[in-house]
């Protein structure tokens, strides 16, 4: 560790000696002697808070091992509600964002202003789409109850609660109204800054503030990103109402003693759903009220139950791909474990680790900003780009760790 | 260090240039890379490889998150010393892992869970 | 060595006496200067009243817990709830002490101080990171407030669950508040290692530090590696007392061991956040008013950063009877005496060190003494309880208590007083009251063994910890403890009154006061705001042969025999023993 320290101090001091009848830049803080010294602190600094942020999450992966270890069939039971689709849209998203982040960071060290500016609005867009996929995804399952231990209230038979059910189960009222409408509670804020930032657009171009206008106008783009996540999701959530459909056709002919193999495949190949759409509530509720009415034989009931809500629920791709399997293990498996301290525990972790990782991206949102509205006012060169490396790293890491939680999650059998 | 390739289109004039701008083409190629690495491991998780799942899963994640760190950020070129402290970062979490997941793996055993009930049909479960 | 006055013909070296423009402490004036200070020296001020405050409150809890114990039946609280108050008591003086004084203490107060001094740097990395930390311990600190005037807190410091998501008390605002302490910590940390890696100036080597700086990089590696940990701990157990999210809770098959694991792999590593730089001023003090170069210092060196990894490995000797598999318990007792090996490196080092040294017995010595004594008791008795057979029967006993006492307070405690002594005529360019500050070592020492030796008795005898009331047959033993802590408290109280009392009448001190080589004292007492105008010659920091005693000005100077003008040719790293 020794040697390789010594190495750039004393490359720094060699530099002190050459930089000497060069002036202070602004860039430079007082008590560096270098810019590279001060790029080299920063570096550093970054690469430590990077270390704790690990730590930080190691945490919750060792919970996460610990209860898969002791419960694999749960997760696997419950990791069919996710909607692997809307996760690998959301890593492809986070992917391009670690792109476009890393060619900011190659623009503000040559320069390049204009494009850097472009550079962290896309970064800023994708970062706003992935939330918006994140808002579909939490509120879908608000709604159906899919969440953590203490309060999960799933219920197979009836996977869409009204704000009148949720009230039976014991929420107050402004709970129940909350779950039922989570996604507009989650889109509001974006609304309000949406609106914010383009009142500040349309302010700086009546004042004729070019500085100002440069930042709000990207700025606009980017918040609208977040409501063109939600609308991606909501199309490739709507893709798993077709796996509804086709689920209830299972469902059907499970009812009727029918082997539902062959309606199968269509709800699962890789999360690509092909049948045709079936998504009508009022099929819905007939398939179940018929279920409930006609089956005294509450083992049947419930498998039928359990296979329809998986297929039906979020998880849209169930990634299953031959039969055989389905049948084996997910009937067995989800109906004894869509419960409070089965599912509900995955659902526990669930949230703790993309509900951290989203606080992350929101964190990221704020330094991005004042990057972009720095990188307008052009104060990034060759010799000072720190912020936009740190920053850069930053946002990796964040990156690095939905790589990891991709699979751990939504792709567990 | 020595191997830290100075570019030279940096601004720096006389002073000594600590930027290293990664080429575009290198960032685009590992980004294809890494699109194609989160296609493959969607893809696989249709084959059932029994136990080896996990396995696959985390070495193919692994593999994507060293592209991102070696080039994304840029590790493959930094000081020897950050490389030290990030990756021992790991190391750390590796004992915590270990130590944490062998243990309740041992205790496991003496467990008893509690039980919820099983009523999906009727009524929400507990 | 710097026996006899100053040689004729050779040339003195010494700042003098800064100018109140130079004086960190009188360049600008008015609250907002300190309240927006980016000063390292100012922020280490800030911290050293704000840790002192915290202890004082914490202090005063101790002593309501000694007074309450001074009968079987309780002295303080009576009635129904006397339990519950006597819960909550014990917690908030081990909350406080642990998150708000003993973690910071050292390394924020005095480490923000001395690190860029002593490095002959301007200031740390990152002073406003330096200066949001100060603040983190500030919100901090209003939340453990907020938990002791709101429904109060009676888990313990651990917050041990099942109890901890059960109980009424305010677990939410404490456990905010030591997750806030946390970031503090942390950024204090990150902030010294890239201080320490980026910062020195030319010819500062890494051999070339002083140990004070190896014991607080090492620590520094703890609080980034382990304090994350403790993060993720606390707002898990928030999600748990809000959301039941199951993962610690076993009323939804949620794991307690596992809390168990989580806690102390940060808090196992961060006993040694309270513990290292303690030994890295030990160091520095033994050398200094032993008028002699430290004995091995690689081996101290190498011992603070092997503490500091090894320390990771041993977290399971605080579970051995929470319900770990006897695998886990067998190799965290093996691993835990491995971490007894650096330790014993260092107190065999300061003795060598001491071993026909000139020692001057002055206050800072004074506790310095005392700290090895205390550490050496403190740490022998870890042994037992590292050990399985020995931990079966004295697990949370008083033997425990005891034993962290004689760590934290006849450790840190102690060390941290001795370090403030030896650095007070630093901070405040103010000489103290010789007599007095040796008395007040001499009753904190008294003090401190009376209460605490007859624990170990109480805790081998089966006195368990944390109990509001006892058997009679304690009582005699107990009583002794609190007439001990009571002598403590008289002789802490002395040392707040020599040092203040120094602040209004001390005389003026020098620049180098002690004989000491390191860089902060070849600056001005206090030091200017700037420290260095220019990067300051490196010199070995425990080279004290030019360093002689001028009687006349009752100071020591640094003493060149000749001028010369070529340098004197010399190594590029020099093996520093
Ligand atoms: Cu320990």
């Amino acid at each position: 560790m020794s040697t390789a320290q010594a190495d750039p101090v004393s490359d720094d001091a060699s530099h002190g000696e050459h930089g000497h009848d060069h002036d202070h830049p602004a860039f430079l803080a007082h008590h560096f002697d270098t810019p590279e010294q001060q790029f080299d602190s920063g570096k550093l600094g970054i690469w430590l808070f990077l270390v704790t942020e690990v730590l930080f999450f190691s945490g919750m992966f060792v919970a996460y091992a610990i209860f898969r270890n002791l419960r694999p069939d749960v997760f696997v039971g419950s990791s069919e509600f996710l909607n692997t689709k809307l996760g690998a849209i959301n890593t492809g998203v986070l992917l391009f964002s670690s792109l476009t982040m890393a060619w900011a960071v190659r623009c503000s060290q040559t320069g390049e202003h204009k494009k850097l500016t472009g550079m962290l609005a896309a970064t800023l867009s994708c970062s706003m789409v992935f939330l918006g996929v994140k808002a579909i995804e939490y509120s879908h399952k608000w709604g159906m109850g899919l969440l953590p231990a203490g309060t999960f209230f799933y219920d197979p038979a009836n996977p869409h609660p009204t704000t009148d059910q949720l009230e039976t189960l014991g929420f107050t009222s402004g709970t129940a109204f909350f779950l039922h409408n989570s996604l507009y509670f989650l889109c509001a804020p974006f609304l309000i800054v949406l609106l914010g930032v383009v009142a500040w657009l349309i302010l700086s171009i009546v004042k004729g503030n070019k500085f100002q206008t440069a930042c709000a106008m990207p700025l606009t783009i980017v918040c609208l990103s977040f409501f063109g996540g939600v609308g991606l999701g909501v199309i490739l959530e709507s893709g798993s109402e077709e796996g509804h459909g086709a689920a209830h056709d299972v469902a059907g002919h499970h009812g009727e003693g029918v082997a539902h193999s062959d309606a199968v495949p269509s709800v699962i190949d890789d999360g690509k759903v092909a049948a045709p759409a079936l998504n009508d509530d009022a099929s819905e509720t007939s398939v179940l009220e018929r279920l409930a009415t006609d089956s005294t034989n509450t083992g049947l009931m419930s498998d039928v139950a359990a296979r329809q809500a998986q297929a039906s629920v979020a998880s849209g791709a169930v990634v299953r791909g031959d039969d055989t399997n389905f049948e084996g293990g997910i009937s067995e498996a989800s109906a004894n474990v869509l419960t409070q301290r089965q599912a509900g525990k995955f659902f526990s972790i669930y949230y703790c680790m993309t509900g951290v990782h989203a606080i992350h991206i929101l964190g990221g949102i704020a330094v991005l900003v004042w990057l972009l509205i720095r990188s307008v006012r052009q104060d990034f060169n060759s010799r000072y780009f720190g912020p936009v490396d740190y920053v850069g790293l930053y946002w990796h890491l964040v990156d690095l760790i939905w790589i990891y939680l991709f699979p751990l999650l939504y792709l567990i059998r | 260090m020595s191997d830290h390739a100075h570019s030279s289109d940096g601004h720096g004039g006389d002073g000594h240039d600590f930027a290293h701008p990664m080429p575009v083409s290198m960032l685009l190629s590992v980004f294809f890379a890494l699109v194609i690495l989160t296609v493959v491991t969607v893809a696989q998780a249709s084959f059932d490889l029994g136990s080896y799942d996990v396995l696959v899963v985390m070495a193919i994640a692994t593999l994507k998150a060293t592209l991102v760190a070696l080039f994304f950020m840029h590790l493959a070129w930094d000081k020897p010393f950050n490389i030290a402290v990030f990756v021992g970062s790991f190391i750390f979490v590796g004992l915590f892992v270990i130590f944490t997941l062998g243990d309740s793996d041992m205790t496991s055993d003496s467990f008893e869970p509690k039980i919820d009930e099983v009523v999906p049909m009727v009524a929400e479960s507990n | 060595m710097s026996s006899g006055s100053i040689p004729p013909g050779s040339v003195v070296k010494d700042p003098g006496f800064p100018t109140k423009q130079e004086n960190y402490l009188t360049n600008s004036k008015g609250i907002l200067s300190w309240m927006f200070t980016l000063d390292h020296k100012r922020i280490g001020v800030m911290y050293l009243v704000g840790v002192s405050l915290a202890f004082l409150f914490a202090g005063i809890l101790a002593l309501l817990i000694r007074y309450h114990l001074m009968e079987p039946d309780g002295k303080l609280f009576k009635g129904a709830n006397a339990n519950n108050m006597y819960n909550q008591l014990f917690t908030l003086h081990g909350a406080v002490m642990v998150f708000l004084f003993i973690i910071p203490s050292i390394p924020a107060a005095l480490g923000n101080f001395l690190v860029p001094v002593m490095l002959g740097a301007k200031d740390v990395a990152f002073p406003r990171l330096n200066l949001a930390s100060f603040y983190l311990w500030c919100a901090g600190a209003i939340f453990f407030v907020a938990a002791l005037f709101g429904t109060g807190l009676d888990t313990g410091w651990t917050f041990y669950t099942p109890y901890s998501t059960t109980t009424d008390t305010s677990v939410i605002a404490a456990t905010m508040g030591a997750f806030i302490l946390g970031f503090s910590s942390i950024f204090t940390g990150l902030n010294f290692i890239v201080t320490i890696n980026t910062m020195r100036p030319p010819g500062m080597t890494w051999f070339r530090m002083p140990l004070f700086l190896w014991a607080t990089y090492a620590t520094s590696i703890i609080q980034v590696l382990a304090t994350p940990v403790l993060g993720i701990t606390l707002l898990l157990l928030i999600a748990e007392r809000t959301l039941h999210i199951g993962i610690f809770d076993p009323e939804f098959n949620g794991d307690p061991v596992t809390y168990q694991h989580f806690f102390w792999f940060y808090s196992h590593p961060a006993v040694y956040i309270m513990i290292l730089p303690a030994f890295g001023i030990i160091s520095d003090l033994i050398a200094v008013h032993s008028h002699k170069r430290i004995f091995g210092y690689r081996f101290i060196a190498y011992s603070s950063i092997a503490i500091a990894l090894l320390g990771f490995l041993v977290w399971g000797h605080h579970m051995f009877t929470a319900g770990m598999s006897p695998m886990t318990t067998i190799i965290f007792s093996a691993l835990t005496f491995t971490v007894s090996v650096p330790s014993a490196i260092k107190v065999f080092n300061w003795l060598a060190t001491m071993y026909k040294g000139s020692i001057s017995l002055t206050t800072p010595m004074c506790f310095a003494l005392a700290f090895i004594f205390l550490f050496t008791i403190g740490g022998l008795t870890g042994l037992h309880l590292g050990t399985l057979a020995t931990d079966m029967h004295l697990h949370d006993t008083y033997f425990v208590v005891a034993h962290f006492h004689y760590v934290m307070v006849g450790g840190t405690l102690v060390a941290f007083l001795g370090g403030v002594f030896h650095w007070w005529p630093k901070m405040f360019g103010k000489m103290y009251s010789e007599a007095g500050g040796r008395l007040s070592s001499l009753i904190i020492f008294i003090g401190f063994n009376l209460t605490f030796l007859p624990q170990f008795v109480l805790g081998s005898r089966g006195m368990p910890r944390r109990y509001a009331t006892y058997d009679p047959e304690f009582a005699y033993l107990h009583q002794m403890s609190t007439y001990g802590a009571m002598l403590l408290g008289i002789g802490l109280l002395t040392a707040l009154v020599v040092l203040l009392h120094s602040l209004f009448r001390g005389k003026d001190a020098p620049a180098n006061p002690w004989g000491a080589a390191t860089l902060e004292w070849q600056c001005t007492s206090p030091p200017p705001f700037y420290n260095f105008e220019r990067a300051p010659v490196v010199g070995d920091p425990y080279d004290f042969s030019k360093i002689e005693w001028d009687s006349e000005n009752e100071r020591y100077v640094t003493v060149e025999p000749e001028r010369e003008t070529v340098p004197e040719e010399k190594p590029a790293i020099q093996p520093a023993h």
